[in-house]
């Protein structure tokens, strides 16, 4: 018993707890993101952006479960117990980790909360309707508008047979995805190809059993696959396979071309509604939102690697294009 | 750390230390290391939510969770023994073929169980305030799992596989086929594992194919600080300090999310750093301690 008393003492020693000194204009938003990777990271930048370009003086207790679901559960009960403004998860899994925590919470310790970078709040269990949430749950949805991207990659490429996709069959995010990819082959006229990768050591593989099976890649929101995309990317280079992206931001590492999810501006967008939740609205009154401005990024140099000529109606679209 | 955070860990510790309680059985007592668990708890969590989406109770899920969790635990033995295989290959192939069996059963990565019937329920329904019915319903299980187990190590068989353990060519001189007992331990093993990732799934709201990474990981540091803090001298007490363990180590993390030094914070990312620090702390302590009382 001594032992574990000494050790209790230890380790309450070890946390320092800090003092709450906060104006009353100042809000807390407590904030469960699920892992690092350069996609989540610009949501919360850009969701802290907005508040701060608004004036909203905000503390953050930000936390990452670095990918593991059990740590992700404990985060979501530690938001609980900070007891902020406004409860924020990035990605599916923290998600669903706090909406969870949030239902168990006694009445009086329930917090407004906003999911943002969730493809299927819906499938995901997170509301039950996108126009009316109810309830203390809002978000916003990083559904990819495929229709958008694959007339990107068919002006591309005009005679586009077969598109491969990689991705992790693991991401539910992505599984969503494919489903319509598929669906708009269908009517478009080309074959899908998949493959698969669970984690981000098998990417170069996986991308390596594309070769010469199809005439271009298309890679969506993938977690997996976009944390390893330098691998794919070698590929496609030394092999003319030319790679597309779902996200502006694996554009500037190489990827050809993206027809516009860049998640600074989804955390933007996000932030816009915390400005409404802390203002007072009610979240089960304000709808699911889903990503509003396209972009189309173009990386010229890439285009060439991989043996194809950006047309010049995508040039004079594009937002921003790397020579 | 705010008490709700600390509740929760406790919740948390107890339900991974279903968990813990396999990999010991595994790993101190039959001595065979088994990286299964890694894919039998996701196993469990998706056999679990899927019964449970389709309609059946959410008590009677939990066995078929423990049914399948004993399989995967008994291929992964089969593999080993009469495939001479080594044990952690055998348990790293059966470990990444259930990826996929788990995407199957789910036909997908993810299954979502907010809002769905959960082994709480009743709990609730009794009059519990629902940030309690977790402690209550997983120290229950944990509990019945490990009185279980100590019963089960007290029996003939149970006495066979410490014997497996220990010194297998003793217990084969006796007349016992070492094979069947480590088939019978990998599987009950797994099927705790998979126990454990069942209540997990029902607790956290979802069933997912990831969420099994580290299991063994956070198993084998749960054990070890059970061991170095609590003891190991009785079956009794390993066990028991098994199940300790797993709480500590939550907590450990509970409090590497608070950690703070007036105005210095950690940045989000130092997480898995400042656990691992805690963790050696952990494990250091006892030992300073005993050094200085020779002193």
């Amino acid at each position: 018993m001594k032992r574990i008393m000494l050790m209790a003492l230890a380790l309450v020693g070890m946390c320092v707890l800090a003092v709450q000194g906060v104006s009353a204009q100042t809000y807390t938003i407590s904030v469960n993101q699920f892992v690092e990777h350069p996609a989540l990271d610009a949501v919360l930048k850009g969701f802290q952006d907005y508040l701060k370009d608004n004036n909203i003086e905000v503390k953050y207790n930000v936390h990452n479960a670095q990918a593991n679901m059990g740590t992700a559960t404990q985060i979501a009960q530690q938001m609980i117990g900070e007891q902020p403004d406004l409860l924020m998860a990035i990605a599916t899994p923290s998600a669903q980790a706090v909406a969870q925590a949030n239902a168990k919470a006694p009445e009086n310790m329930k917090r407004p909360y906003l999911f943002t970078a969730v493809t299927d709040p819906v499938a995901a269990g997170l509301v039950k309707d996108i126009e009316h949430p109810g309830g203390l749950t809002t978000g916003v949805s990083d559904l990819l508008p495929l229709d958008k991207h694959i007339e990107m990659v068919t002006t591309y490429m005009p005679n586009l047979k077969k598109l491969g996709i990689l991705y992790n069959a693991g991401e539910a995010n992505s599984k969503a995805n494919v489903a319509g990819i598929k669906e708009l082959g269908g009517k478009m006229g080309f074959e899908v190809v998949e493959a698969t990768a669970a984690k981000t050591a098998d990417v170069y593989q996986a991308a390596k059993s594309l070769i010469g099976r199809v005439d271009a890649v298309f890679i969506p929101t993938d977690n997996t696959i976009i944390s390893a995309l330098e691998s794919v990317l070698k590929i496609g280079i030394q092999n003319k396979m030319p790679i597309f992206c779902a996200d502006t931001d694996s554009v500037e590492r190489g990827a050809i071309a993206a027809m516009g999810f860049d998640y600074y501006k989804h955390g933007y967008q996000t932030g816009a509604v915390a400005q409404r939740i802390l203002g007072g609205e009610k979240p089960a009154d304000i709808p699911v939102e889903f990503q509003k401005d396209l972009q189309l990024h173009i990386n010229k140099k890439a285009s060439a690697q991989m043996g194809v000529t950006p047309p010049e109606e995508l040039l004079q679209k594009a937002t921003k294009i790397y020579e | 750390m705010t008490i709700y955070a600390a509740l929760g860990a406790v919740e948390q510790g107890l339900v991974y230390g279903i968990m813990v309680i396999g990999v010991y059985l595994t790993f101190r007592i039959l001595d065979f290391p088994d990286l299964t668990v890694d894919g039998s708890l996701p196993l469990g969590a998706s056999i679990s939510a899927v019964a449970i989406t389709s309609g059946m109770n959410p008590y009677l899920s939990l066995l078929l969770a423990v049914a399948g969790g004993f399989l995967a635990g008994m291929v992964t033995a089969v593999l080993n023994t009469k495939f001479k295989i080594l044990h952690l290959l055998a348990s790293i192939l059966t470990m990444i073929a259930l990826y996929s069996i788990n995407i199957r059963i789910m036909s997908g990565p993810n299954v979502a169980l907010l809002g769905a019937d959960t082994v709480f329920d009743p709990v609730i329904a009794m009059g519990v305030p629902s940030q309690y019915a977790g402690i209550l319903v997983f120290g229950f299980f944990a509990v019945l799992v490990l009185s279980f187990i100590v019963w089960f190590l007290g029996t003939e068989l149970g006495q066979a596989v410490l014997a497996t353990g220990d010194n297998p060519q003793m217990i084969t001189s006796l007349g016992v086929n070492t094979h069947t007992i480590i088939i019978l331990g990998v599987g009950m093993s797994n099927a705790l594992v998979a126990l454990s990732g069942a209540l997990v799934a029902q607790n956290q709201g979802a069933a997912d194919v990831g969420m099994g990474i580290g299991t063994i990981i956070a198993g084998l540091a749960s054990v070890i600080i059970g061991e170095t803090v609590f003891g190991c001298r009785t079956i009794l007490r390993a066990f028991v300090a098994a199940l300790l363990g797993s709480v500590l180590y939550r907590l450990v993390i509970a409090m590497a999310l608070g950690v703070e030094f007036g105005s210095f914070k950690f940045n989000p990312s130092d997480l898995n750093l400042i656990t691992a620090l805690l963790v050696i702390c952990a494990l250091i302590t006892p030992n300073i301690k005993k050094r200085l009382i020779e002193r």
